[in-house]
């Protein structure tokens, strides 16, 4: 029951929110081309719900996609560097030089490369988001506490059994918090590729129909956008969550 | 066992710091040796140049007649902060020394759980340290460094953030965990009193940097009980140490 009411808390915000946007609207006078009431928004998704269906599962196929590959490659990427000082040393800078390019200007790129289909889509939501995903496994991975690190030596314990049952552990809840941000960012990478070239897709659903001046559907697929977000970032919560029991942040919601 | 011959340690160079100034000591198979100082002594620092954690810079330290280049075979050690993994439960950690050592978890489950229940807490095995009280994690940590019967044990003040009620009892399951295995210990603590009830040498080093001072045969009986501390032959001890304190100017009235 408190569970029940905690969780309608943040409904009641985005009830207002909408509350007041359409309430604002109507007593303005604003047309529907410039800023629709959010009334005419589920109108618009309620009239075709299996086009919209289809368009959200492509660009959701994009992003799960694109985030799965920076999770493998992340995680991978961030074991090597911490174990291999000299890769740290030899890879490092040159991957935060690549970070530091604007991923959206590569997108055209990567047409030329992987041609119109998902590919370029995927590896544009990828490169978008492995960044975090090094960035934080990489800290959690080095954050073991020095009496720990003392354990390890005193057990005479192989780097590998180090690695699996104490550095990768310390490295979960800042993996989570990476994987977070990245899979926010897989979203708008996968949003990115589609402006750049599709025929299908969330995004090519906003460019479209901005090009007809359909603001009402703009703003049906930024609607499905963001529930998406919210989607995506609660299942990773969820994950955690079960993933793991020990760690403080999940007692402290238990309560 | 082990033979201490003059061990300085450095850190940094020449203008760096002392921590050990020509340390000697020799200690034999068996037996429980505290060593006692001011903070920042250096006995933190001995004991992890005994576990091999530490290199000395000079002098020599050696375990049964080889120098200690690295932590050695069948070694126990209980750290300061208890250094419980929060991800495995308490059987886990427990088990930790065998899965490392690659002895198999298996074979040494039956051995964890006697040794939990020694220290009370059999009903805990599935438990999360997060769970736990400061005492309880320290016994868990215990069960772990005795888990594949080290024939050294070290403890870096492993009691030092316990309750005054806790520490007495967690020092008589010490004692007796001791009794039984007789495995030889080091143990560096801050409480004279806790030094003189569980050891059979008690060692004071001066401050920084740190030499020994005195090495006080403890002639007490074997088995030692809370309520002999209250006796006039354990308080000699005490007040001997606690007058060596004085003269050191670590403390005064």
């Amino acid at each position: 029951m408190k569970a029940a009411r905690r969780a309608a808390v943040p409904l009641l915000g985005v009830a207002i929110f909408l509350l007041v946007w359409e309430i604002g609207v109507r007593a303005l006078g604003v047309r529907s081309i410039l800023l629709p009431a959010p009334s005419l928004i589920i109108e618009e998704l309620a009239a075709s719900p299996g086009w919209f269906a289809v368009q959200t599962a492509y660009t959701l196929g994009i992003t799960l996609a694109g985030f799965a590959v920076a999770v493998v490659f992340g995680v991978l990427f961030a074991v090597a560097i911490v174990e291999w000082k000299i890769l740290d040393r030899l890879l490092f800078p040159l991957f935060v030089a690549l970070n530091s390019v604007p991923k959206v200007a590569l997108a055209p790129l990567f047409l030329i490369w992987f041609g119109t289909g998902a590919e370029p889509k995927i590896a544009i939501a990828f490169l978008i988001a492995v960044f975090a995903v090094v960035i934080d496994t990489a800290l959690g991975l080095q954050s073991v506490s020095p009496d720990t690190i003392d354990l390890a030596k005193t057990l005479r314990g192989s780097r590998l059994k180090v690695l699996l049952r104490i550095k990768l552990y310390c490295a979960l809840p800042h993996l989570f918090a990476g994987l977070k941000v990245a899979m926010s960012l897989a979203l708008v990478g996968a949003i990115v590729g589609e402006f750049v070239s599709s025929q299908r897709g969330l995004g090519y659903v906003i460019l479209t129909a901005q090009g007809t001046f359909d603001t009402p559907r703009v703003f049906a697929a930024i609607v499905i956008l963001a529930v998406l977000g919210v989607a995506l970032i609660a299942v990773i919560e969820a994950i955690e969550r079960v993933a793991l029991p020990w760690h403080h942040t999940n007692s402290q919601r238990l309560k | 066992m082990i033979a201490a011959s003059d061990v300085v340690k450095r850190y940094g160079d020449a203008d760096g710091v002392t921590a050990l100034q020509g340390v000697s000591l020799d200690i034999a198979e068996g037996e429980f040796i505290s060593l006692v100082g001011p903070s920042g002594c250096g006995k933190s620092t001995f004991l992890r140049c005994l576990a091999g954690l530490e290199a000395p810079t000079g002098g020599r330290l050696q375990l049964d007649g080889a120098p200690i280049d690295g932590p050695p075979e069948r070694l126990g050690m209980a750290f300061q902060r208890d250094a419980l993994l929060d991800w495995f439960d308490v059987l886990e950690n427990v088990l930790l020394p065998a899965d490392f050592g690659g002895y198999g978890k298996k074979k040494y489950e039956e051995r964890a759980r006697q040794l939990l229940q020694m220290v009370g807490l059999d009903g805990f095995a599935r438990a999360y340290p997060r769970a736990l009280s400061g005492g309880m994690r320290q016994r868990v940590a215990i069960c772990r460094s005795l888990l594949l019967d080290p024939r050294l044990l070290l403890m870096d003040e492993p009691f030092g953030a316990l309750d005054a009620l806790t520490r007495d009892q967690i020092n008589v399951d010490l004692h007796r965990l001791w009794t039984k295995h007789r495995m030889t210990v080091v143990f560096v603590t801050h409480s004279i009193t806790e030094a003189v009830f569980l050891s059979t040498r008690v060692v004071v080093f001066t401050p920084r940097p740190g030499r020994v001072v005195a090495d006080i045969a403890i002639d007490l009986p074997a088995e030692r009980k809370l309520a002999m501390r209250e006796t006039p032959e354990f308080g000699a001890y005490t007040s001997r140490i606690r007058a060596l304190f004085e003269q050191m100017g670590l403390i005064h009235d």
